[in-house]
């Protein structure tokens, strides 16, 4: 087990906020420990949507965790392994992307559309 | 207190920008939200370096209070309307803090930063120059706040309401899923306190639900409206959210909010913590 760094540890120290979406994925992050699922929003024609809230929701369509998408449309969320709804409202409108998760890094596109 | 009196919608706050005696404040954890934009003439205030202490664990005292309140030019009769992310959890935080310092009048602006982003009103980024004050706090209204070993002593008394994730309640999961899982305390949640995460009391764009949809939710929970009731989460803002539905909007009577949370008892030695869906037993 390495130690925190100063970044993990101070956002573990901190709320419960979501981090800058954009960030890195920290150096103290372990892959074969921490489940990520992580994508850009993107409407139709294929740009990003910054902006959009984008939800966790859990295997029985619970809420688990908010982000905002970065500037280039990106979320990331620490999870664990097992079946998720990634769903994102925005201005540009609504949609969502079921993911079955495993641990490392998983990608889900998410596309909104009105 | 009552909907009418704690909460205010966006057509609200959109007629009343600029109102004498009425004070916008966005409060966030991360503050660059506000930075970026905010709504006209609303001032900042950071969760974490303005309303916590920087050395010890615990809040910013009253004089501090006074300071902070004096230097942001807001007066002890203005109304204080409250807004932020996060689906309001630190503007919730914010409205339970202005009230344990007795500010008379507070307000929530419902749904808060989301539905005002999704309905496409308008942000600044001009920020306000507003006179300094001399702001009077009362001392903490302490029936509003739980300590840990009050917490512990409502074990299988009270009702105890964990509002976090069903996994974090369970103990599958350590903190909230945006945020890594390697944390210091141990994984689980009180004896039988009840799970009703924040999240079901609020709707998809961050708007309270109905009083109705609210009683409904917490009476079915197994909340007893007869007995006083303690809220908590990880470090008590999502639980404020919380407090905020069952104390202001529909009226429970003895109401806490813990805001050591789970960060607290979690770390505590020799309390008891059970794992797994079920609230347990007390022992």
């Amino acid at each position: 087990m390495t130690a925190p760094s100063a970044a993990a540890a101070g956002a573990a120290a901190a709320g419960c906020a979501a981090p800058d979406q954009a960030a890195p994925l920290p150096a103290s992050v372990d892959l074969e420990k921490e489940t990520v699922i992580t994508g850009v929003v993107r409407v139709d024609s294929g740009d990003a949507v910054a902006g959009a809230y984008v939800r966790l929701l859990d295997g029985s369509g619970e809420f688990t965790a908010e982000v905002v998408s970065s500037p280039d449309g990106l979320f990331r969320f620490f999870a664990a392994p097992g079946p998720w709804t990634v769903r994102a409202l925005s201005r540009q409108g609504n949609g969502e992307a079921v993911v079955t998760a495993e641990r490392g890094i998983n990608e889900v596109p998410l596309v909104v559309g009105r | 207190m009552s909907r009418e009196t704690a909460l205010v919608t966006a057509d609200w706050a959109e007629k009343n920008l600029g109102a004498a005696g009425v004070v916008f404040v966005e409060v966030d954890e991360d503050t660059t939200a506000y930075d970026a934009g905010h709504i006209a003439g609303a001032v900042k205030l950071d969760w974490k370096s303005d309303l916590q202490d920087p050395v010890r664990r615990d809040f910013v005292n009253k004089a501090q209070f006074e300071e902070l309140l004096s230097s942001k030019g807001i007066g002890t009769d203005d109304i204080v309307v409250l807004y932020g992310g996060n689906n309001n959890w630190f503007a919730a935080y914010a409205y339970w803090y202005f009230k344990l310092y007795g500010h008379r009048d507070v307000k929530l602006l419902d749904g808060g930063r989301k539905k005002w982003e999704l309905d496409n009103r308008q942000l600044v980024t001009e920020v306000p120059n507003r006179p300094r004050t001399s702001y009077t706090a009362s001392e903490q209204d302490t029936s509003i706040r739980a300590f840990r070993d009050e917490v512990v002593a409502a074990i299988g008394g009270k009702n105890l309401v964990d509002v976090r994730s069903p996994d974090e309640y369970a103990g599958r999961l350590l903190a909230p899923a945006h945020l890594p899982q390697e944390q210091a305390q141990r994984a689980g949640h009180i004896p039988t306190a009840i799970s009703v995460p924040w999240s079901k009391a609020a709707n998809e764009d961050g708007t309270f639900r109905s009083d109705e949809e609210l009683r409904e939710l917490y009476g079915e929970a197994g909340l007893d409206g007869s007995k006083s009731t303690i809220a908590y989460c990880r470090i008590g803002e999502r639980s404020s959210h919380t407090w905020f539905a069952l104390h202001e909007l529909l009226g429970h009577g003895d109401v806490k909010n813990y805001d050591g949370s789970w960060t607290e008892y979690g770390s505590l030695v020799g309390v008891p913590v059970v794992v797994g869906d079920e609230p347990g037993a007390a022992s």
